[in-house]
């Protein structure tokens, strides 16, 4: 693990502190601090104590874990089959990718040299299962046999390692040749376990970190590719394949996940996303270039990209259509396309119908779902009733000087925005209480009042909203007074 | 004439192309009010682009109504959804209310809402849209204030796109918008009428009044008083002032001066 450095001394030794109960002792110590004698669990006073100089950071197991991601993230340009092995392991199956790269050694040597650019230091060793791969990296070195690694490299536990410690073994090598059963028996099957997969008499696999699309596409190119433009090249290559395989599914596509990685090791991820199932390349395309087209930071080739990965981790069952000569009668495909097309360039969520949201109070009945979601049905108006919602809604509601009779009469004359409304028609007052199990959301910073709407006519015919804001003297002492939306 | 027969075929075809002209778009929609449909030719074309500018900030409501009650008529038969677009700060300043929709006879739930970050991509998502051929009915461009990026350039290109989908384009100017040259078909200017009372002096259905400012080959210059009559989904227009009788209340009510003080509502 990398200690970050700050503006301590350079030289100082440096650890990782946790708290436990109440005191900080060392979890993690670099070699410097290993090397002054502190070891990990020791109180961090005492190692002050002893190393005065001692530069302590705390613990952050989430940031820990961030960068073993990021760099699980980076180590799939090797192979997709990436385990993270907690805390500090990455586990690469590299099982039939080797051969990419000029042989296991190679890739070997390359991915480690890749490690170290990003300013870490690594140990790192080939095996026949992921455990025994792990032990030697941990433990031992990439010529030392298995035999000769210590019982450490088991990880079965302190109780475990004690009683073989005890019993007199002190290495792998010393387990190797004993019988399993007696071995079970007098320490668990889980050492027996744990020593078959180590020496590879037991199949073993990674969990890889993310599970592998079930459909994807990559291209690796000799030298980076710095044009974005034949990057779009090749993505409608990979897209191609990527559609037959789906055709072949009888699958469409309805999240599209576009990998980009930099020579110098950052990874850029862009995806799009689409209503309907879709399988034709150039529709997607398309959608990728508006995305492309509409982000904010623009796609930076650096010194150029080295390597493209397309893959489909969201599809839906699409079954084959013959094409028609003309387009189907409701034409939902072609609104579908074009929601979509707008939702990459502008994003999704801007493009949304209206769905009733099950409130009385007037800001909180209209909600918004996906355009893509089948139109919710609307209560239908009582047949010869005038319009009794506005069209709009003010949010929030505009305050107005009204002039009214007291204590709860109707409104007769108010101003707005400087202008003088002399009403000639209004019906009211509809009473709309708040919802009193959401007392503390009301607007203007009050809590919820009652509200006493009218609808007014002013004598040039425009249609108001009003209400009065609180009961008088019952909830406050002055009602306010606001508009709340026009009607046409 | 000699002078156009020495132009050379590529520039008379030119002319012809730069030439404002009435495209032949297909059946008329009336309007449901007989004078106005007489004037309109029948009336309003779909597959065309239709001006409505609200009077003044506060004609704004009525001119948004005037087109949603359009959008209703444009789009009786065929694709019956209709996509809205409109700036953020348009939506931030007034949202629209499902049910307000409602209550004019436009079902909300085949309304498609996009909010899109400035009057640019605004224009450019329309000319999209009306380009799609297929399951949209009708598009409304709400543009708010002077929208100096819509000229004559632009309208020209969506009234193109327009004409060669059969999707129908309405542009709602609100605020205080001033008419500029345009492609559109007909322009209408919007604001608000006193509307025929109901019982104990309830405001009524709502009553607009309407300027045809501007028709494509066509008269225009014509003002009329309309009301919408919701449950039949057309304009009727305004009876004679004094009446006092509710236009879709069913049966007759009698005519009491005093006595009328009480509303059935809800």
């Amino acid at each position: 693990m990398k200690a970050s450095a700050g503006a301590s001394p350079a030289d100082a030794p440096h650890v990782f502190t946790v708290k436990q109960r109440g005191a900080f002792r060392l979890h993690a110590l670099d070699e410097r601090a290993l090397a002054l004698g502190l070891e990990p669990g020791m109180p961090l006073a005492d190692a002050r104590a002893r190393v005065p100089q001692l530069v302590d950071v705390p613990h952050d197991p989430e940031g820990e874990a961030r960068l073993m991601a990021r760099l699980a993230d980076r180590a799939q340009r090797y192979t997709p089959m990436v385990e993270i092995d907690p805390p500090e392991g990455l586990v690469l199956d590299i099982e039939g990718c080797a051969h990419l790269f000029g042989g296991e050694a190679l890739l070997a040597r390359e991915a480690s040299r890749f490690m170290t650019r990003q300013g870490l230091r690594v140990a790192h060793a080939r095996a026949d299962t992921p455990e025994a791969a792990l032990a030697l990296a941990r433990f031992g070195k990439e010529e030392t046999a298995l035999y000769s690694l210590p019982l450490l490299a088991l990880r079965t536990g302190p109780d475990v390692l004690l009683a073989l410690r005890r019993a007199g073994f002190t290495c792998i090598g010393d387990l190797a040749g004993l019988p399993a059963a007696p071995l079970a028996a007098r320490f668990g099957a889980r050492l027996v376990d744990a020593l078959d997969r180590l020496l590879g008499r037991r199949d073993s696999r990674i969990v890889p970190r993310r599970a592998l699309p079930p459909i994807f596409a990559e291209r690796r190119f000799a030298e980076p590719v710095a044009r974005v433009e034949t990057v779009m090249i090749v993505l409608g290559e990979l897209l191609e394949t990527v559609c037959e395989t789906l055709l072949e599914r009888h699958e469409g596509g309805r999240r599209f996940a576009l990998r980009l990685f930099r020579s110098d090791g950052a990874v850029r991820d862009l995806a799009v996303e689409t209503g309907a199932p879709v399988r034709d390349a150039a529709t997607v395309l398309r959608l990728v270039q508006e995305r492309v087209e509409a982000l904010s930071d623009p796609l930076d080739p650096g010194f150029g990209f080295d390597h493209v990965r397309l893959a489909v981790p969201v599809t839906e069952s699409l079954a084959a259509e013959q094409a028609g000569l003309m387009a189907g009668p409701d034409g939902s495909q072609e609104l579908a396309a074009l929601l979509d097309r707008l939702g990459a360039r502008l994003g999704g969520q801007r493009f949304c119908r209206l769905a009733p949201q099950g409130s009385h109070v007037p800001e909180r009945v209209t909600g918004f779902v996906a355009a893509a979601e089948n139109a919710v049905a609307w209560e239908a108006p009582l047949p010869g009733e005038p319009p009794l919602r506005p069209l709009t809604l003010f949010d929030p509601p505009e305050r107005i000087d009204v002039l009214a009779q007291v204590p709860d009469g109707p409104p007769r004359q108010f101003r707005w925005r400087g202008t003088a409304h002399r009403i000639v028609a209004q019906e009211g007052p509809e009473r709309i209480a708040p919802e009193w199990w959401r007392r503390s959301g009301g607007h203007d910073a009050n809590p919820g009042l009652t509200r006493d709407y009218y609808r007014v006519e002013d004598d040039e015919g425009r249609r108001f909203w009003l209400f009065r804001h609180g009961l008088y003297e019952r909830e406050t002492d002055m009602p306010a007074w606001y508009v709340h939306g026009l009607f046409a | 004439m000699p002078e156009s027969s020495r132009l050379s075929p590529a520039l008379k075809r030119a002319l012809a192309l730069s030439a404002p002209r009435v495209a032949e778009t297909g059946p008329l929609c009336p309007l449901g009010a007989e004078a106005v449909d007489r004037v309109l030719g029948g009336g309003l074309a779909r597959g065309a682009c239709h001006e409505v500018f609200g009077r003044g900030e506060e004609g704004s409501a009525s001119a948004m109504g005037f087109a949603l009650m359009l959008a209703q008529r444009l789009m009786q038969d065929g694709p019956r959804t209709l996509l809205w677009l409109r700036e953020e700060k348009v939506q931030r300043k007034g949202a629209l209310s499902g049910p307000g929709l409602a209550d004019l006879g436009l079902d909300p739930g085949r309304l498609v809402l996009g909010v899109v970050p400035d009057a640019k991509a605004l224009l450019r998502a329309s000319v999209d849209a009306l380009r799609c051929r297929g399951g949209l009915g009708l598009v409304l461009l709400e543009m708010a204030g002077r929208a100096p990026l819509l000229d004559l350039t632009a309208s020209r290109r969506m009234t193109l796109a327009a004409e060669s989908s059969g999707v129908t384009l309405l542009l709602l100017r609100t605020g205080t918008a001033s008419p500029a040259p345009s492609a559109a078909r007909t322009r209408w200017d919007v604001g608000p009428a006193p509307s025929l009372r109901l019982e104990a002096d309830a405001p009524g259905h709502p009553m607009l009044a309407v300027s045809l400012l501007r028709q494509r080959g066509g008269p225009a210059g014509f003002d009329w008083t309309l009301e919408w009559d919701r449950d039949a989904g057309l304009f009727r227009p305004a009876a004679l002032p004094g009446a006092r009788l509710p236009l879709s209340g069913g049966g007759p009510v009698p005519l009491a001066d005093e006595g009328e003080r009480w509303r059935l509502a809800g």
